[in-house]
């Protein structure tokens, strides 16, 4: 069970290589491991973060109706996605994973607008 | 390889690595192990919730108590439904057949994270541990129904913590199989094995393990708040304390609903797999019955509401979710005409695994057919709680993906134990399964249109004639069960040996031995064409021994099977 192998798209000398058991460095293996990223924009983030906690509390005093629940969701949107765009290093990963997360959220927003269908209209 | 055998000389059966015996399989990291040993878990479940299932039918033959009070009927009901659903339908046809044939399908050695897989096994066995242990301990088996429907989960003073604790860490393995699978396909498939060169199983595999991966921690959360209410009272879905019963009901159809289709969705990969081995001929429309996989599976997430028509959801709600209901019948659709399709002028081989699948057809049609009466709101209405419904589900879940797991076993048996079994009597087995199948729950949609409420343990003498039926039904049914593992049995003490390809199959784990060896190929095969091609060859077993260039080569595979 040693070493795993290929993709469709892979050449014959690859697939030589890889039933022969040599080392498979797939094309789309690059990944994010060694990019570095400075403090600075690690702070930025962070104070970004804080701020919008700060809006989030501060709109939770004001009287937004129906209103209060989707301005809250929507802030909590952007905080995450400043986590994982920069802490989570979403920024540098390959463009499958992005794709595979976008499809998470389309799917999550998606089971949350049928959800609040149901309560908005109750 | 301690005892001087190469791997590749015996099959993964004998095959003695670092640890032996019963280590040897508990400590294997084996794909194909880790499969039988989900096996064995599962049919030892199966057999549970099955003598549940006619515990229950006992105690239905005559109105009032028959064999067994109703705190205990409550009980046995429950057990039934989350050993058959969390324990035997969802993991059944994806954890063993998915990870003994996925890895050969595809051309690879083993899954991605071959650890990992043995850790879901791992799991599995916790939550199922749990599941039994919920039975004795903490005042009595759960009895709220595999539901756990709030706010009664919630007040019941039966163990319901520990069973939605089981389901929780079952969930946990399914999503980690479900993880293993996709990466499995998305990187480890042969040179040569386009998307559009995949068996359909993987299709099926790949929408199952998507919707594994994105529905189970829905379910993990929504388990996890019934035990913080229970524990904490923190009111997120008791009324009594400001909370929504029916936001329950979404969280939980949000994973329960796809689930089906997890069930499902592999069970239609095998149809598509023996359809073109019995017939003789190339599946018909292989894009868009993998398409519809996806389709499906897509769909399937948005069609949750249609078990809440009448818990007090909004109309707009109401409207939205049938339609979307109604949705699925087209890609269903098209799987259901593809496979007659595939039948026609073919040069048809009636055997085992072929009479299940017709059988497979026949049953699924009416479970999908009557599923339309629930998903319009009107006819919903009238049948809803009813055993109409409970017929629906046990045609599709039991007819559907349980017979198909039939047809999986039989299907797969040689190349899984390298052994042969008694055909004759697999077909008498497989009749008289669906004949007690039929008897058992046709009855039920009868009842249900006549206004018997499921779950109730009595019922008016009006009835009685219709319990009997189904009762009788539940003895044919078993009958044809215990005959059908009898046959299974004999043939894997005493059956004779199996060739590598009894059927004529055309995909890849029938061009290696049966059983297959430890590591399945000598060499990574390299793929042609598609799967279901009979009148060639679209596979080079041993690329290297036949000419491929081994170093340097420019062109793909592809422009190479092409020259």
């Amino acid at each position: 069970m040693s070493e795993q192998i290929h993709t469709g798209e892979m050449t014959a000398g690859q697939a030589h290589a890889a039933a022969h058991g040599e080392a498979e460095h797939s094309h789309a293996g690059a990944h994010a491991g060694g990019h570095m990223v400075g403090y600075g924009t690690y702070f930025m983030v962070w104070l970004g973060l804080v701020a919008l906690t700060a809006v989030t509390v501060t709109i939770a005093g004001i009287q937004l109706g129906s209103l209060t629940l989707l301005t809250a969701m929507l802030i909590a949107s952007v905080k995450t996605a400043l986590v994982g765009y920069h802490f989570m290093h979403i920024k540098y990963d390959n463009k499958i994973i992005k794709v595979f997360i976008l499809v998470c959220l389309v799917i999550f927003l998606t089971f949350w607008i049928l959800t609040f269908s149901d309560l908005s209209f109750r | 390889m301690a005892n001087g055998t190469l791997a590749k000389d015996v099959s993964y059966l004998e095959y003695e690595g670092k640890h032996k015996g019963l280590a040897g399989w508990l400590l294997s990291v084996d794909h194909k192990r880790i499969g039988l040993m989900y096996l064995m878990g599962i049919m030892i479940f199966f057999f549970v919730a099955m003598t549940l299932g006619v515990l229950m039918r006992l105690e239905m033959l005559s109105p009032g108590e028959t064999i067994m009070k109703p705190a205990t009927y409550n009980s046995v009901f429950t057990l039934h439904g989350v050993i058959m659903v969390f324990l035997f339908i969802i993991p059944a046809i994806p954890a063993v057949f998915g990870n003994f044939m996925l890895p050969i399908q595809i051309g690879a050695k083993d899954v991605a994270f071959p650890r990992l897989n043995l850790f879901s096994w791992y799991l599995y066995m916790i939550g199922a541990i749990l599941a039994i242990v919920s039975l004795f301990t903490g005042g009595g088996a759960a009895d709220t129904g595999w539901t756990f429907y709030v706010p009664y989960s919630i007040r019941s003073a039966q163990n319901v913590s520990m069973t939605t604790l089981a389901a929780f860490v079952l969930g946990f393995s399914s999503i980690v199989t479900g993880l293993n699978f996709v990466v499995t396909i998305h990187r480890l498939r042969a040179p040569g094995m386009t998307w559009f060169r995949m068996p359909l199983f993987v299709w099926g595999l790949y929408a199952t393990s998507w919707i594994q991966v994105l529905a189970t921690p829905v379910i993990g959360i929504t388990l996890a708040l019934i035990m913080l209410e229970r524990f904490m009272g923190i009111g997120v879905f008791d009324p009594a304390l400001g909370g929504d019963p029916i936001l329950y009901q979404h969280l939980f159809w949000i994973y329960s609903h796809p689930a089906v289709y997890i069930m499902i969705l592999p069970a239609m990969g095998v149809v598509s797999e023996i359809l073109p081995t019995f017939a003789r001929k190339d599946i018909f429309g292989y894009k868009q019955i993998a398409i519809s996989s996806l389709g499906i599976a897509l769909i399937g997430y948005l069609v949750w509401g249609h078990h809440m028509f009448v818990s007090g959801m909004s109309d707009t709600s109401r409207i939205v979710f049938s339609l979307l209901t109604f949705l699925v019948a087209i890609p269903t659709g098209v799987k259901i005409f593809n496979w007659v399709a595939t039948l026609y002028k073919g040069s048809i081989k009636f055997s085992a695994p072929l009479y299940y699948v017709l059988g497979f057809i026949f049953i699924f049609s009416i479970g999908g057919l009557t599923g339309l009466v629930l998903g319009a709101l009107a006819t919903d209405i009238h049948v809803t709680d009813t055993y109409f419904v409970v017929a629906h589900f046990h045609y599709v879940m039991f007819g559907g993906m349980g017979i198909m797991f039939f047809a999986t076993m039989h299907y797969w048996f040689p190349k899984l134990f390298g052994k042969m079994y008694n055909e004759k009597i697999a077909i008498i087995a497989c009749t008289v399964i669906i004949v007690g199948f039929n008897v058992l729950y046709f009855p039920f949609f009868i009842m249900g249109y006549m206004g018997m409420p499921r779950r109730y343990y009595d019922y008016l003498p009006q009835f009685q004639g219709w319990h009997i039926l189904s009762t009788i039904g539940s003895w044919i049914l078993v009958s044809g069960i215990v005959f059908m593992f009898g046959n299974l049995l004999y043939a894997l003490l005493k059956g004779p040996k199996a060739p590598m390809n009894p059927w004529g199959g055309t995909t890849l784990e029938w061009k290696v031995p049966s059983p297959p060896p430890l590591e399945n190929f000598d060499e990574i095969p390299v793929v042609t064409g598609g799967p279901y091609v009979h009148d060639k060859q679209t596979y080079i077993m041993h690329p290297g021994k036949e000419g491929i260039k081994a170093n340097g080569g420019t062109k793909t595979v592809n422009q190479e099977a092409a020259l």
